[in-house]
């Protein structure tokens, strides 16, 4: 979290506005859509060193950062990191639909002068894609080296290759899904539940009266849930194990006394500092009609332009013991693309923290990003700029887990 | 790259589709690729080789051979390259079977137990074999399914193959050629690559 003495990182850009608006993919129309977005690194003279990082459901824009202010995926995305913002030029921009700065239901709705609510469109991770692809535009970049992202961010990665293959040249999908499960959702419908459900959500109108506080019991609880889902069983039993919270005896009451019941709290109070309830509703949403397979003819404009060499080539990698994307999520869009014949690469990386491995620090998955990634700026950025890094062949392999 | 990796890309038609089970560190891919302008993907296990593949280029997925190849639809390749590989795998037969079904043509390539050296160490010292071909002690190996040429060329027989080219290596992985050839081959090749293809059922 930024401190209030910091400057904002942020940059911030209209790219929609009445006389040229968004239409989503469901229909309805956005006639002013604002961009907040962080870059790092510089753009090359021909544009092609850019790399687009896509943040997962409740990230932000702020992927890399610096001790005061550390980014959510500084194992990736900095100086000598996989995705080196001394070589790339880095974007990542905030979700529509989110609350870090770009238009979403708490934005302000120019129709009625007060914030959208629950009046908000219904967005898909297409949506996402449209306007990011508004903003490469912006920055004078026509096709990206590389989009990159964990969960959500590897949804948007493999969107982006289906729906503008000619503008990426490259893509990264971490620990993602190309449909979810009924678990999936079932788990999405009871954090939505405890959002909706408290009294103080109030239909979404909160946020127009500032008596109300809003739904935070709902969303703290929703957090809560939710992180029991990002990690597994053998990280918890590490993390925790049945401790007891600052107390060598257990107090058997039904207040916090576990150290992992401390821990959920924790994790629930600190969400409501940086969240918004119908933020979550929209995101979270976007996840369950996700299933952009089952479109006809999904493949065929992706690869048409892989079999024309101007393609998008993919690194997908799970994490084996990721229970809420498992593997079998990231097989079928391996098994997809492979059957399109476009060109895919499939790690599973053994890894014991879960879902949010992919925030983590582990060798063998940032020895593969980095091995894919420096492949990628050899083939597009190498003869242009002679910026490539010889002999970093697999400089993290051997290196063990450290977080 | 490795003598026999050569044997094999001498055997790929130009711009055939390969799929590469073991391919390692996607060596024959890549040659492949530059080459012959055969696009291609690799299946393996192990993660430094599965790294090193992406690192090359080359289009790697990483699997388990005995039980996964599943993961690839009927006909999807004009050739499967068995290279090294499967004498380490738990059943050769289910992964020929899987050739058959994928491409319906494959190259095999082989460690032939049946060399004379390997007969005479097991003879007269009582001995597993421990060789440059064969380098594991007999509880610590890879190889867990290991043949004689013959016993290969039976099962080729069983499943339906049909040998199209076979291609004998001496010790240094290199072709056999001339005279030699005409030996008795299950006793003096080091190895050998098969070029195979499923009779039509």
């Amino acid at each position: 979290m930024p401190d209030q003495e910091s400057p904002d990182p942020r940059q911030r850009v209209v790219l929609f506005t009445p006389d040229d608006p968004l239409t989503l993919d469901g229909g309805s129309r956005l006639d002013h859509v604002e961009v907040a977005f962080e870059t790092w690194g510089t753009l090359n003279a021909d544009a092609s060193n850019a790399v687009l990082v896509c943040h997962a459901l409740t990230g932000d824009s702020h992927a890399s950062g610096t001790a005061d202010q550390p980014g959510w995926w500084d194992t990736m995305v900095g100086p000598g990191r996989p995705v080196d913002t001394d070589r790339f030029f880095v974007i990542c921009p905030n979700l529509l639909g989110g609350c870090r700065g770009t238009t979403g239901p708490t934005s302000i709705n120019p129709a009625t002068g007060s914030p959208y609510a629950l009046d908000f469109p219904l967005l898909e991770v297409r949506d996402f894609v449209t306007v990011h692809r508004r903003l490469m535009r912006h920055l004078g970049i026509e096709r990206l080296l590389a989009v990159i992202g964990g969960s959500l961010g590897g949804m948007q990665a493999l969107q982006w290759a289906l729906d503008a293959p000619h503008e990426v040249g490259n893509a990264v999908a971490i620990a993602a899904s190309s449909r979810l499960s009924a678990q999936n959702i079932a788990f999405s419908a009871v954090a939505r539940a405890a959002i909706m459900r408290d009294p103080e959500f109030a239909d979404g109108r909160y946020i127009d009266h500032p008596d109300i506080e809003g739904p935070r019991t709902g969303l703290a609880i929703a957090r809560m849930m939710a992180h029991i889902t990002y990690l597994s069983e053998q990280a918890m039993a590490e993390k925790f194990g049945r401790r007891i919270q600052d107390a060598d005896e257990p107090r058997r009451r039904f207040g916090v006394d576990f150290a992992v019941e401390s821990y959920l709290e924790h994790q629930g109070q600190t969400f409501l500092d940086r969240f918004d309830p119908l933020s979550y509703l929209y995101l979270s949403r976007s996840l369950d009609y996700f299933d952009p397979f089952a479109e006809p003819g999904a493949t065929d404009a992706l690869a048409a332009a892989c079999a024309a060499g101007r393609g998008t080539t993919f690194l997908v990698a799970s994490f084996d013991s990721d229970w809420r994307f498992a593997t079998a999520h990231s097989r079928r869009i391996v098994r997809v693309l492979e059957r399109a014949r476009v060109p895919v690469s499939f790690r599973e990386i053994s890894a014991p923290h879960g879902h949010d491995s992919f925030l983590l620090d582990h060798g063998d998955y940032l020895a593969t990003v980095r091995a894919f990634v420096d492949r990628a700026a050899e083939d597009t950025v190498g003869a242009a700029e002679g910026a490539v890094r010889s002999g970093s062949a697999d400089p993290e392999g051997g290196r063990s887990d450290a977080t | 790259m490795r003598p026999d990796l050569e044997v094999v890309a001498g055997l790929v038609e130009p711009g055939s589709r390969v799929l590469d089970l073991g391919c390692g560190d996607g060596t024959l891919l890549a040659f492949l690729h530059a080459e012959l302008g055969c696009p291609g993907t690799g299946a393996d296990s192990d993660a430094a080789s599965l790294r090193a593949a992406i690192r090359r280029g080359v289009s790697v997925i990483e699997l388990d051979l005995d039980s996964q190849l599943g993961e690839f639809a009927d006909g999807s390749y004009d050739l499967v390259v068995v290279s090294q590989t499967l004498q380490a795998t738990r059943h050769p037969d289910v992964v020929l079977e899987e050739v058959a079904r994928i491409a319906g043509r494959g190259i095999v390539s082989v460690p032939n137990f049946g060399l004379w050296k390997h007969r005479a160490g097991l003879l007269v010292r009582g001995r597993m074999p421990v060789s440059a071909e064969l380098p594991h002690p007999w509880y610590d190996t890879p190889n867990i399914h290991l043949a004689t040429l013959a016993d290969l060329e039976d099962l080729f027989g069983d499943l339906g193959f049909e040998v199209r080219r076979r291609v004998l290596l001496d010790a240094r992985g290199q072709a056999v050629s001339g005279l030699r050839e005409r030996g008795p081959a299950n006793l003096t090749a080091s190895a050998a690559v098969y070029l195979i293809e499923a009779r039509p059922s």
